[in-house]
């Protein structure tokens, strides 16, 4: 058996970061049968939907609230089975499957978000959720690294391997090279290391140069490049994932690719983040067509 | 006010004219105690006391009133002292740090060696690797440790903070000062469980930063760890390790913090006594490790047995029967028969035994303390007849505890009187003591408001006693522990049937200068 990876996808709020993951992992497991353990880190718990076919799942925090202390929790009260073919029992399709965990957290506004990812870790890790048979423990985490609960996945002897999701606009890129930055404070003195960016197209003017050249700036690679389609948006409605919904569409074998590509991937750094200038120098050289001048800074359109 | 020339104690000093003065103007300002209607109060104070608030109060969801426990870090600090020429850190704010210290001092009467690095707002906001930098350095050329033990408080937890990036990235950065003093962590949220999680966690963490994993396993024959958990009785230390050394000088206690709280006058030092570095650092070569505390070690437990694929044993030498077990598990560790020495020990306490006996018998007890302390103890009362009626644990643990506990209660006869409170504070045993009462009250100093509250006896064993001195020093551990615990509870019940039969010719028709 392989030694167990672990990975994680981060990304801005809104890039569509839970929606890549979980293709990705159902195409890990549909097509390369893949054992996988999903972790979602965003109190949101939107991570696992796809999989599961459900509105979300209940969380550990919201379980643990009820039930008192997380310690009343068992494993399986918060760990549950993908539906049909990411299920453990359904072999039809694949041997692989798909666990799902959601760490929740409190209300917008309210309490404390990074502790109930610290909380819900250190009980999966404690009831034994990370098991022998597995082959990847994918976290899914939210926005750039916030605060140290957000970095919990990046803790020594956790996700190893880090995976940014982003796009060519400006603050998604913004958010890849701080959370670069994040990644590359615990890489000094751990084992956690940048493997890539996913870029999931909006479809904005030399995306894919300028996706590319951030990649290799921050000294990584762009592991693929998801171009934008309807068809996720039409499988999401129904709560399943492109891959399951339609496994032989174009869409579905971007995510196949991807999939491959991270089964497959070896590079593995000690990212180099950019300045801010050196980042905008970026956007300039690649995002739009204009340059603009230091005297245009913070003039309106018609005044320019 | 005080006379420099003599200077009283509070219990005295109140009574001068001048406080009684203004004690009574106080009364007076509140009215009738401070209340509007004085016989409500009075109805809803004996309504406290009624099945009805027993039940709304057991009920109880939301808050802890008089807890029967302490947080993390304070037993990680004393997992830390048991370790030779060590220095605890707790990493986070500094009034935590300074109530551990005088947590402990209250209880020992000893200086208690800990240092905190003192986070602030910033260090809430930006992370407290700052903090640590500093704090690691300059504990280090302050106080010399060989080894610093670092643990955590609520608020580096709730930023999460992460100490191995942390105490590795202390480490880089400091020009080669940290490179000769070992470090060991353990994250510690003191809003998880109690002073002995933090035991756990950070003997678990000491033991395994200290025993890296080896390519090939190494045994040292005949080597057995005794790890004594978080365990308040100096003297029980020193028994069980009197014990062990009538079986075989390669028993080894890992994590002995007997000395530390036990110095002499004269010039103070800094450490004492404590498992040397080389002992704790071939703990993983040992053929065996017992836990004198199951549920102290419950995490420890699993490094023990599963990373370093070790023998796990766990004994309670409290009691009799505990004793027994212990002494035998190390007959069978060591392949040494039962010496002399502890025969005789074991006859004596027999005797002893028989000799109270008709004292403890059918009295009724509440006893309320520690997991692994109560079960030692309750089993001893069980061994003299007495009654657990209620055993409350409020740091209970979630698996096994009860079941164990149950085991023990139903050897006694009458154990379907006798009930387990888990995860119940003091306040609940206020109720359960009006409702149920019982004969005498075993714990530590907080049943003391209980005892004015209910006027049920308390005789104090556990942790802390703050109001009566030295019962640190004694063992409640082994034949002469037991002994121990028999002088106190025995003394306890005769001091309280002199107290009940002192009323000239009222009760005092009891003759009672031999017993």
């Amino acid at each position: 058996m392989a030694e167990l990876r672990q990975i994680a996808f981060y990304g801005k709020g809104g890039i569509g970061k839970s929606t890549t993951s979980q293709n990705t992992l159902a195409a890990m497991c549909h097509y390369y049968g893949q054992k996988i353990l999903i972790v979602g880190c965003d109190p949101k718990a939107d991570s696992t939907r796809l999989i599961l076919h459900e509105k979300a799942q209940s969380t550990i925090m919201q379980l643990a609230s009820e039930a008192g202390t997380v310690e009343d929790l068992e494993l399986e009260d918060v760990c549950k089975p993908g539906a049909d073919e990411f299920h453990p029992d359904n072999e039809e399709i694949t041997e692989g499957y798909i666990m799902c965990t959601e760490s929740g957290g409190p209300e917008p506004g309210v309490g404390c978000a990074g502790r109930g990812v610290i909380t819900a870790i250190n009980f999966l890790e404690e009831e034994g959720a990370y098991d022998d048979e597995l082959d990847f423990v994918s976290y899914d985490v939210l926005g750039d690294v916030v605060c140290g609960g957000f970095a919990m996945p990046i803790r020594e002897g956790k996700a190893q391997e880090i995976y940014i999701v982003m796009s060519g606009e400006m603050m998604a890129m913004y958010a890849a090279n701080n959370i670069s930055k994040g990644i590359l404070k615990y890489a000094n003195t751990g084992g956690v290391r940048l493997a890539g960016l996913v870029c999931n197209a909006r479809m904005t003017d030399k995306e894919y140069d300028l996706a590319k050249h951030l990649a290799k700036q921050i000294g990584t690679q762009m592991i693929h490049f998801v171009p934008r389609s309807n068809h996720v948006q039409r499988a999401e409605l129904r709560r399943m994932t492109v891959v399951e919904f339609s496994p032989n569409s174009e869409q579905a074998m971007e995510y196949k690719e991807l999939a491959r590509k991270i089964i497959a991937n070896d590079l593995k750094v000690i990212p180099e983040p950019l300045e801010m200038d050196d980042l905008e120098n970026l956007l300039m050289e690649f995002g739009l067509d204009e340059e603009v001048e230091e005297d245009a800074i913070g003039k309106k359109a018609e005044e320019a | 006010m005080q006379d420099v020339e003599k200077i009283v104690n509070g219990q005295k000093l109140f009574l001068k004219e001048e406080y009684q003065t203004s004690l009574a103007a106080k009364k007076e300002f509140e009215s009738s105690m401070g209340s509007v209607n004085p016989a409500k109060v009075e109805e809803v104070g004996e309504w406290t006391k009624s099945w009805d608030y027993r039940e709304k109060n057991l009920a109880r969801e939301a808050i802890t009133v008089n807890p029967a426990k302490a947080c993390q870090p304070l037993g990680a600090i004393m997992a830390g002292l048991g370790f030779e020429n060590t220095m605890p850190y707790v990493h986070g704010s500094h009034g935590c740090v300074a109530y551990f210290r005088s947590y402990f001092t209250r209880h020992f009467k000893e200086p208690t060696p800990c240092v905190s690095d003192s986070m602030s707002e910033s260090a809430a906001v930006f992370g407290g690797l700052a903090n640590m930098k500093d704090g690691l350095r300059n504990c280090n050329a302050m106080y010399k440790p060989e080894h610093i033990s670092v643990s955590t408080t609520c608020m580096a937890e709730v930023i999460g903070d992460d100490l191995n990036a942390f105490v590795q990235g202390a480490r880089e950065e400091a020009e080669g000062e940290l490179d000769d003093t070992l470090i060991t962590y353990a994250h510690t949220p003191s809003f998880v469980g109690s002073h002995i999680t933090g035991y756990d966690n950070m003997m678990k963490a000491t033991l395994e930063q200290l025993n890296p994993p080896k390519s090939e396993k190494v045994v040292d024959e005949g080597r057995i760890n005794i790890i004594p958990g978080f365990e308040p009785y100096l003297g029980s230390l020193a028994e069980v390790k009197e014990i062990c050394a009538e079986f075989s000088d390669k028993i080894v206690m890992i994590g002995d913090h007997e000395a530390q709280w036990n110095t002499g006058a004269g010039e103070y030092q800094l450490y004492a006594g404590g498992t040397p570095m080389e002992v704790a650092k071939t703990a993983i070569n040992a053929e065996a490790t017992v836990s004198l505390q199951k549920y102290s070690t419950v995490q420890t437990a699993k490094t023990i047995k599963n990373k370093w694929k070790q023998g796990y044993e766990t004994c309670n030498p409290i009691g009799l029967a505990g004793t027994d077990e212990f002494v035998m598990k190390l007959s069978e560790l060591s392949g040494k028969e039962v010496s002399e020495k502890l025969k005789s020990e074991r006859a004596q306490l027999v005797d002893a035994m028989q000799d109270s006996y008709p004292y403890m018998h059918g009295k009724k007890f509440a006893i309320y303390g520690d997991p692994d302390f109560l079960l030692g103890l309750v089993s001893f009362i069980v061994e003299m007849g007495g009654i657990p009626t209620h055993v409350l644990c409020h740091n209970a643990p979630r698996k096994g505890w009860e079941k164990d506990m149950q085991e023990i209660l139903d050897k006694s006869p009458w154990a379907k009187d006798c009930q387990i409170w888990p995860n119940k504070d003091l306040w609940h045993l206020r109720s359960l003591l009006f409702t149920e009462p019982v004969d005498f009250m075993i714990g530590n100093v907080y049943g003391k408001e209980l005892y004015r509250d209910t006027g049920t006896p308390l005789i104090r064993i556990g942790f802390p006693i703050f109001d009566r001195h030295h019962l640190h020093r004694y063992s409640i551990s082994g034949y002469k522990g037991a002994l121990n615990l028999l002088t106190w509870i025995t003394n306890g019940i005769l001091d309280q049937l002199d107290e009940e039969t002192k009323d000239i010719g009222e009760t005092d028709y009891f003759f009672d200068a031999v017993r």
